[in-house]
């Protein structure tokens, strides 16, 4: 198995508060790697300095061999690392395939001057980009909504949306902040068979979640952080059965299985 | 061109051909219709069709990347000043137009990004304070240059500038067809900026459907998630201060040939205020609406000039009101019925480049809209 992304002993503090501390870990090229953990774990502070939103403290993120730039979002999608967030970030007054078209920004080269004389180089990139948001909404399943403004797309498909402008930039690692939250079964399911196309396509995943029946249905490995450490980093059966996760869900005394945590 | 066809009420969607016929002929038309109310109307024209270019740069910055600018107007100062200093005795200098406009162009988008420079990670209301402070500096500048060194004429301002001469044509002299035709200047300046005009709409169109546009709008949206999917928003932001700026630039050298004086107060606060007015009243990020909103406001408050003038005369015996002071009046007024009626503007934004006819498979819109 080829290694992806290796953070190296990453340690993010706010003032007195240590938000990471010393956290290390592996994703495999193609497996969907599963990170999970209490509310106020540190999931959703990883992911921030993962994608450059924040600068850690100490410690370092290896991507494909290179250290990732800190405190700049926009090199690291082009490294290939895209993202979604828990709460929803659409762009809510543009359509559903404007909101992908946006996402191929970093693909296409079209500057102002050829944009301005209309270039054919830059007639050709419009239209290639129109076509390829419109086949990115037909493979997450909302293609019949491209001409809807995004604000009045249903949740569901907001989820949806928010995918497919991530897989607009061409990623080889695809970061899903807790994509099932709010969902229903019926939802959860076609996300679950959406997170397995998109694995089978090539994109390597990395999942954030708390619904656990997902997470260990469909995750090849993950890591557990509690308060800021990673307490756990294995494939799902063995996190089920081990102790400090178990601790860390249940309080110490585990009067429930760590299945019912969920 | 479309845009501005579809939002004729009642023609515009039934019969879209027809519609464009009637924005063309009212472009090529109205001076001629102006002219029958006297030559004072064929001028407010003209100056309508500045402020349509002013509006049309300021909706780049405030509609579509989202960036609240108060201080527009001191691109227009840059613009005019520009063309004042390199085409007036006041050097001695006197270039031709088509050097002095670009470079009025550039100096004023140079201004967009010393403007932008500082002001990256502001946005809403405190943007538009730094914005407001920058337009104040650049008319203070202005007013006070012309000590120790004598560079800006300080508030005299700086007169008996170049008209533009347009290949050893002057436009500012009537063109004289035969004997017995004449063609009054201020014609020849309306179609001269008419075509500026034409030339912006279409540029700014083709910015906006394209990747930059979709930059600006997502920026516009959510700077966050515009910078998640790799968009820098630092040079996104940049481009749209320049950009708009230049069309400020341009507006300005045209506006400095055309009055053959520039001075400080043609650049005051109000000026970018009314500019932003017109942006906000006609739709904010619709161009169709931008234009439409300029000509409206540039031209009720003169027709209400014209009659406001006399009628107090005739029943006051004196002026109680300014007129200057009814504009700004007026002004207040469309804003505030605008947010009470129609809060997007006259012809709001939508969503402006689908492609019906890559959308495969699309089903009828009452499914859609399930």
């Amino acid at each position: 198995m080829i290694t992806l992304l290796e953070a190296k002993h990453v340690t993010k503090r706010f003032g007195g508060l240590t938000a990471l501390s010393d956290v290390s870990l592996t994703i495999r090229k193609g497996e969907v790697y599963g990170l999970i953990g209490p509310n106020g774990a540190g999931k959703t502070t990883f992911f921030n300095v993962l994608t450059g939103a924040y600068v850690p403290e100490e410690g370092e993120i290896v991507f494909n061999g290179t250290e990732l730039p800190t405190g700049k979002p926009h090199e690291v999608v082009a490294a290939g690392i895209a993202r979604t967030f828990q709460n929803i970030r659409l762009f809510r007054e543009l359509t559903a395939l404007e909101n992908v078209m946006a996402g191929h920004h970093i693909r296409s080269r079209a500057n102002p001057f050829s944009i301005l004389l209309q270039t054919r180089h830059a007639r050709e990139e419009e239209r290639l980009i129109t076509e390829r948001a419109f086949e990115l909404l037909r493979y997450v399943g909302i293609e019949r909504f491209a001409d809807t403004v995004s604000k009045n797309l249903s949740y569901g498909d907001q989820r949806r949306l928010e995918i497919a402008r991530a897989l607009a930039t061409e990623p080889q690692l695809l970061a899903l902040d807790e994509p099932a939250a709010g969902m229903n079964a019926t939802e959860t399911g076609k996300l679950r068979e959406l997170v397995q196309t998109i694995r089978h396509d090539g994109v390597t995943v990395l999942l954030i979640e708390h619904d656990v029946k997902l997470v260990m249905g469909l995750c090849d490995r993950l890591a557990v952080l509690d308060f800021g450490r990673k307490i756990a980093e294995d494939v799902p059966a063995e996190v089920q059965k081990n102790d400090a996760v178990i601790s860390a869900y249940l309080g110490g005394h585990g009067t429930r299985k760590a299945g019912a945590a969920a | 061109m479309n845009e501005l066809a579809l939002a004729i009420p009642w023609l515009g969607k039934r019969n879209p051909a027809a519609a464009r016929w009637v924005v063309l002929a009212l472009a090529l038309g109205a001076p001629l219709i102006a002219m029958l109310f006297g030559k004072t109307w064929v001028r407010i024209l003209d100056f309508a069709l500045l402020y349509v270019m002013l509006a049309i740069g300021l909706n780049l910055v405030v509609g579509f990347a989202g960036l609240l600018d108060l201080g527009y107007i001191a691109f227009y100062a840059v613009g005019a000043y520009t063309f004042a200093f390199l085409a007036s005795p006041h050097f001695e200098l006197h270039l031709p137009f088509w050097l002095v406009l670009p470079l009025g162009a550039v100096f004023a988008a140079l201004a967009g990004i010393i403007l932008g420079l500082p002001t990256l990670r502001l946005r809403g209301d405190y943007l538009a304070i730094v914005t407001l402070g920058f337009g104040e500096i650049v008319r203070i500048f202005l007013n006070n240059l012309n000590h120790p060194i004598n560079i800006t004429n300080g508030p005299q301002g700086i007169n008996m500038i170049d008209p533009l001469v347009l290949f050893g044509w002057d436009i500012s002299r009537p063109l004289k067809i035969g004997d017995d035709i004449t063609i009054n200047s201020l014609f020849l300046y309306y179609y001269v900026f008419l075509a500026f005009v034409v030339l912006s709409i279409i540029l700014v169109q083709r910015l906006q459907i394209s990747r930059v546009g979709r930059a600006w709008a997502a920026i516009r949206d959510d700077e966050l998630a515009a910078k998640a999917i790799g968009i820098n928003t630092r040079n996104m932001k940049l481009l749209a201060f320049s950009l708009g700026a230049t069309f400020g630039g341009v507006a300005g050298g045209l506006f400095a040939a055309f009055q053959g004086f520039v001075s400080p107060e043609s650049f005051s606060l109000m000026e970018s205020i009314a500019v932003l007015t017109m942006v906000v009243f006609g739709g904010m990020g619709n161009l169709a609406g931008v234009v439409v909103g300029a000509l409206a406001l540039t031209a009720l408050p003169e027709i209400l000039r014209h009659v406001a003038v006399p009628v107090q005369q005739a029943v006051f015996n004196q002026v109680i009101l300014d007129p200057e002071v009814l504009r700004m009046l007026l002004l207040s007024l469309a804003m505030i019925f605008m947010m009470l009626l129609r809060p997007a503007g006259l012809i709001p934004a939508h969503s402006r480049y689908s492609r019906p006819e890559l959308v495969v498979g699309k089903p009828a819109p009452a499914e859609a809209a399930k």
